[in-house]
């Protein structure tokens, strides 16, 4: 088995995968990645099946130590990583030789960069699976971020004794999975609790996601939805991407660690297709929303698999 | 067979159906939590577990409703809402296990239960008379939620309701038992939360590598016994 010693564990470093599913009657959320196309891109690039786990790096990334070599690949936002001395450029992969460590730095734009090895981190499987749900210590690396003087296991890859082969992501076929900050939207459950003053302020503002937003939420600030009594509902089953507007005004988006049940209105809903993009959101950015039809929202989220899915993605 | 609670499905996102069993979604008729709504929440999710339909990622169950997560690539929630209307008019030939019973002994008041004092004084009982009127009912848990193992339990003696604190707490310890409104409840691990404190357990209400991970499941029957500091400082070490 071979090993990945954590040097600097970064800001917030955590083991995902895609999320764990079918235990929402006892509470738990499914967490994994908060920008699951990067992770399944990055996977693909280190020669794993889409759904391995990897390392989610937040804002600031760590340095790892390889003793016995591997193969990696950084996806998602461009954390300026070096290996050795040799800056590494996000959506390609590496041949690290045994002893190489590499240096994961900042991003300057988004918020979040995924280092997948080849083989994918080993970790105790939690309700099945290896994501870290930080809030109730649950998953990944004792369910906790990693600090330095962590060692991972990297699991065995899927073919031993395989040439490395250098692959990258088709650029055109990465602009259309960019990020975006418009982000789409379909009517939440309760839409019609609000007023169209409160529509016309949700709709036509800018919204600036704070320094409180998390895995859990993210938190914006803007001008308060006004002309709603925005009361409190018994708690129901919330959904991933839900808009709950809270006793302020003021939107909150439920993200991948998400409270499962909750008692505040929800004016919307980002599509599936966008959530990848909430994953990249820092504070400070400025976002808005724009209102789809479900059916649009359907066929955007198949639009996006086909590109995830098709060869021209991976180059070798 | 006619259902006795009206159902109604909403769509709440591009990959979530959510099945209400009244009118709860009209804020007019908003309904009170009801023991035989409950039923029929616990009917559906055992359903759901017991059958799976695929493309079912997940359900989430509430008050009135289950929310069912799908995927959006497999399932059109037209087929879904086809499905699950199905499974409504088979509830009730589900049998549901027997309700568990469980005891949660709790020390009251000092500082495992911070909001003791103001409690009694908005309510104006003595300390003691709160801690009787939690302790003394059986409380059913219509489902668990918010995070990880908590048990949302009602109802409340209604001497005992009282609103959320004004402003959340940053950070509520593992085993607080807590009051809102008319409902009850204990936080399994440290989170943010605002409901006044009244004592904390010693046991562990989640815990990812036992068996039964969650002490509690939905249609549980729950008591809170009184202890002293000695017992929770030996059950603790236990």
């Amino acid at each position: 088995m071979k090993l990945m010693e954590v040097r600097a564990p970064g800001l917030l470093t955590t083991v995902q995968d895609l999320g764990r599913e079918g235990f929402g009657p006892l509470g738990v959320s499914a967490s994994g990645a908060a920008d699951s196309v990067a992770l399944r891109i990055g996977n693909r690039l280190a020669g794993n099946d889409e759904g391995a786990a990897g390392l989610e790096m937040t804002l600031l990334g760590g340095t790892f130590h390889f003793p016995d070599g591997g193969v990696v690949a950084l996806a998602g936002s461009d954390f300026f990583a070096k290996l050795d001395e040799v800056p590494l450029a996000p959506w390609t992969s590496a041949a690290v030789k045994p002893g190489q460590t590499l240096t994961v730095g900042a991003t300057k734009t988004g918020a979040r960069c995924y280092l997948c090895v080849e083989g994918g981190i080993e970790v105790q499987r939690v309700m099945g699976s290896a994501s870290t749900h930080l809030l109730s210590g649950l998953g990944g690396m004792e369910g906790r971020a990693l600090r330095k003087g962590d060692v991972l296991n990297v699991a065995a890859p899927r073919q031993t004794f395989r040439m490395f082969r250098k692959r990258t992501v088709d650029g055109r076929v990465l602009e259309k999975l960019k990020p975006r900050k418009l982000l789409r939207v379909t009517d939440g459950p309760q839409s019609d609790w609000f007023r169209e003053e409160a529509k016309r302020v949700f709709y036509g503002n800018t919204f600036r996601v704070t320094e409180e937003s998390n895995r859990m939420g993210v938190r914006l600030d803007g001008a308060p939805l006004t002309g709603t009594e925005t009361g409190e509902m018994i708690s129901e089953g919330v959904s991933l991407g839900a808009v709950q507007i809270t006793a302020g005004g003021l939107p909150i988006i439920l993200f991948v660690e998400q409270q499962t049940t909750g008692g505040y209105p929800k004016i919307a809903n980002v599509i599936a297709a966008d959530m990848h993009s909430v994953g990249q959101l820092r504070p400070r950015d400025e976002i808005r929303f724009e209102r789809v039809e479900m059916h649009a929202a359907v066929a955007l989220l198949e639009e996006q698999e086909k590109w995830l899915c098709s060869k021209e993605l991976i180059l070798e | 067979m006619p259902l006795p609670i009206r159902t109604r499905f909403q769509v709440a996102s591009d990959q979530s159906l959510l099945v209400y069993f009244d009118s709860s979604h009209s804020r007019e008729q908003q309904s009170q939590i009801s023991k035989a709504v409950h039923e029929q929440v616990r009917r559906l999710v055992r359903l759901l577990e017991a059958e799976p339909v695929p493309g079912v990622r997940n359900v989430h169950p509430g008050y009135a409703s289950v929310l069912v997560n799908f995927d959006a690539l497999q399932l059109r929630p037209e087929k879904l809402q086809e499905i699950l209307g199905g499974c409504l008019e088979r509830m009730e030939k589900v049998t549901l296990p027997e309700p568990r019973e469980v005891e949660i002994p709790v020390c009251y008041g000092g500082e495992y239960g911070p909001d003791l004092q103001s409690v009694a004084e908005l309510r104006g009982l003595t300390t003691q008379r709160v801690i009787e009127l939690h302790a003394a009912r059986e409380y059913l848990v219509y489902f668990l939620g918010f995070v990880p193992g908590f048990a949302y339990l009602g109802e409340l003696a209604s001497e005992l309701v009282t609103p959320r604190l004004p402003a959340p707490r940053k950070s509520v310890p593992p085993g607080s038992v807590g009051i809102a409104k008319n409902q009850t409840g204990v936080y399994p691990v440290a989170t943010p939360g605002g409901w006044r404190l009244l004592g904390r357990t010693p046991l562990k209400i989640f815990q990812p590598d036992r068996k039964e991970m969650s002490l509690l499941a939905i249609g549980d029957r729950v008591r809170f016994v009184s202890i002293s500091r000695e017992k929770f400082a030996k059950l603790e070490r236990a």
